[in-house]
């Protein structure tokens, strides 16, 4: 009896033991996972790595090599501030050669094989969609600048945030400025041509539907494969239906051989607006032949400019000419795209005091607002920048300028576009 | 109506300048049984070699094929010294990723110089046009295919005029058959490349003339060149010439009375029909060469 009495209290001993190591283990590794407290400095970090996939060859290349000099800046200026949370950013850029299929291996790459803490967007709204989906799937924020197509924000994803105006939205203002217009000046008729891309096509497509609303007959539409490499048919139907508004949906070469053909035709629109090209800075400049064939051009512009007053916009642009020389002028608007990701970025994970991408998800959709060069940012449940807004820019007199909307505009409208030199 | 005519005149003239690329793509093939997937690469070259001697030197585009053209003919033997040559199995195969590699090359060397950046050649006859049947005709258009026909012509009389002509010809009928009698087969593959490289430049300068380029324009050009070869029959240079003017007809008029999405649509459904009735292509010879 007295053993088996004896034996109890050891067994309850053992059992009390056994269940305090339990807790004690449980509750070990519960704190692991559910602790909000910042991790000490004193433990030894290295660099945060910032995994981003940019096209340095390939269609997009001009654009994916200005995002990567934005992106670049960005760090340089965070690293030489002390880093973020106080450990230095390193950047770890591939390249996609503009591929929808090598981008969803990038980042599938950057994530599983490289163990990058963060990624960042790459080029375009045609990369951005594939490459948001493995992003997802891993549970990484994805903070891009230059994937705004409305298709990028149907895809149900809660990971996805675009510091730059919607995409659809951009050409409104050309509209809107176009039928401002007074009734005697207003155009009548306008041509349309643009890239099967998610990029171009929504804006042409929205600036069709408003045009036709305020009255402007469509007299030709044509969408075109992105791969095409010769314009001239497609110029000629546009020239041919003589419209006096010409809305296209471009990239610099295929903007760069409608202006080439337009010239050989003698053709000249009263108005002509480029979704991207002109907004190239020199490099638009010197493949359609010097400054004054961009007299008149008009660009929608995602929201910035380099002389624009944002947060640290001054600051960029004068990084941008210590580092890679030139002209405030020839800065592309790429290159502010990346740059205010990063800043999106710095002040999310700053105010979490955490690189935690579930965290980091939380906070872009807080509904707090972070300030850019683009100017305020706030996202939406899709990811969209709620606060951002296209102005209407056209060349100038050697200068690209903003024209509308008039409390946002440093000179007014040259209508009609004067005649090619 | 109208419309059509000048998609025509447009396409012929255009498809001209295509048939200077793709004669150098069929020529290397016809005798070397290779593949160039370079020949895209080797043409943005020609026209970056353009563009520097318009830039720097301010030398006419016509007059600066006078220098790129040797330039190029004597860079295409060293390709084919170093990457070509030492291939001695599987020589279709091979060439393809060896080509491929050299393109990179080309491609990444030309972004260190040049970076991303577009260019496009700039002439008083790029922007210049005249009057003809109701619309502007470009002059680049008129010289471009000028001289596609003069340098074509060229080639057609060095062919089957000349001594090395019948030497290539031997060698693109049986290769081995063409050593047994004395021909000194590498030397004419050497040349060939040569040729075929140099035709690159010319193609490259009127490819920059019309169109703003940048080192990876070459992928989209190499896709069409070889739809061009193939439609035109593997090693044939008439093959290559019909095919390109159609090609750009086709699409040129497709492009205007339908609509440009289904431009090459129109073109490769002709394609796989020629194809289907003819395997070797327009012009080419049943069942390949004879080794």
């Amino acid at each position: 009896m007295i053993g088996r009495y004896a034996s109890r209290p050891r067994t309850f001993m053992s059992t009390i033991g056994v269940f305090i190591v339990t807790l004690f283990v449980l509750s070990a590794c519960g704190g692991g996972t559910t602790s909000t407290s910042p991790t000490p400095t004193s433990q030894p970090q290295g660099p945060i790595k910032i995994g981003i996939s940019l096209s340095l060859s390939g269609d997009f290349s001009a654009d994916g090599k200005a995002f990567q000099q934005g992106y670049q800046l960005w760090a340089d200026t965070v690293n030489k501030n002390g880093g973020l949370l106080g450990r230095q950013v390193k950047l770890d850029i591939v390249s996609d050669a503009s591929s929808t299929t090598q981008v969803v291996t990038n980042y599938q790459k950057l994530i599983t094989v490289n163990h990058d803490d963060l990624i960042l967007g790459p080029f375009s709204t045609l990369l951005t969609k594939p490459a948001s989906v493995v992003a997802n799937r891993y549970g990484y924020a994805m903070i891009e600048g230059a994937g705004g197509g409305p298709s990028v924000f149907t895809q149900g994803l809660h990971n996805l945030f675009d510091v730059s105006p919607p995409v659809a939205n951009l050409v409104v203002s050309f509209t809107q400025y176009i039928l401002s217009l007074p009734a005697s000046q207003r155009p009548t008729t306008a041509a349309y041509a643009t890239q099967n891309d998610p990029f171009t096509q929504p804006q042409v497509d929205t600036a069709r539907q408003l045009l036709e609303q305020g009255g402007v007959k469509t007299v030709s539409y044509q969408v075109y494969p992105s791969e095409t490499t010769d314009f001239t048919p497609i110029a000629q139907k546009m020239i041919a239906a003589k419209a006096q508004v010409v809305v296209t949906g471009t990239l610099l070469p295929d903007i760069t051989a409608f202006i080439q053909a337009f010239k050989q035709q003698h053709y000249n629109p009263q108005a002509l607006i480029a979704t991207a090209g002109p907004d190239q800075g020199s490099q638009f400049t010197k493949a359609i032949g010097g400054a004054p064939a961009a007299e008149g051009i008009f660009v929608p512009n995602g929201g910035w400019y380099p002389t624009i007053n944002t947060f640290q916009n001054a600051q960029m642009v004068q990084n941008y000419l210590a580092a890679y020389g030139g002209t405030a002028d020839g800065i592309s608007s790429d290159v502010a795209e990346g740059y205010a990701v990063g800043q999106v970025l710095v002040q999310a994970v700053n105010k979490i005091h955490s690189i935690d991408n579930a965290k980091l998800i939380a906070e872009l959709h807080s509904g707090d607002t972070f300030q850019s060069v683009q100017g305020d940012v706030k996202f939406n449940d899709q990811g969209e920048n709620i606060l951002a807004s296209g102005y209407l820019f056209q060349w100038q007199k050697g200068s690209l300028v903003s024209v509308y909307p008039a409390n946002q505009a440093t000179n007014p409208p040259e209508f009609p576009k004067p005649n090619w030199p | 109506m109208g419309l059509i005519v000048e998609a025509i005149i447009t396409g012929l003239l255009t498809g001209g300048v295509y048939a200077l690329m793709a004669s150098g793509l069929t020529l290397v093939f016809g005798v070397m049984d290779i593949i160039n997937i370079g020949q895209g690469a080797l043409v943005i070259l020609g026209a970056y070699l353009s563009y520097v001697l318009e830039q720097n030197l301010h030398i006419d585009l016509f007059v600066g094929l006078l220098i790129t053209m040797p330039f190029m003919f004597v860079l295409g033997v060293l390709i084919e010294l170093l990457f070509i040559r030492p291939i001695r199995r599987d020589r279709t195969m091979f060439s393809i990723l060896v080509t491929f590699g050299v393109a990179l090359i080309i491609e990444g060397v030309l972004n260190l110089i040049f970076s991303a950046d577009y260019v496009q050649l700039h002439a008083w006859y790029i922007t210049a046009s005249f009057p003809v049947a109701g619309f502007y005709l470009s002059y680049i258009y008129v010289f471009g295919f000028l001289l596609a026909v003069v340098l074509l012509g060229v080639l057609y009389l060095l062919l089957y005029r000349t001594k090395f002509g019948h030497s290539l010809r031997a060698t693109m009928q049986n290769r081995t058959a063409a050593e047994l009698v004395g021909i000194d087969v590498e030397r004419v593959s050497a040349i060939t490349f040569g040729i075929g490289v140099a035709l690159a430049a010319a193609g490259g300068m009127a490819f920059g003339a019309t169109t703003s380029f940048n080192a990876n324009s070459a992928y989209d050009l190499i896709s069409r060149l070889l739809a061009i070869i193939i439609f035109g029959g593997m090693g044939s240079l008439q093959g290559a010439l019909i095919a390109s003017l159609g090609m750009l007809v086709i699409e040129d008029v497709t492009s205007v009375v339908w609509s440009p999405v289904w431009a090459s649509t129109v073109f490769f459904i002709l394609l796989v029909v020629i194809l289907l009735i003819r395997p070797q292509g327009l012009l080419g010879q049943v069942g390949g060469r004879k080794q």
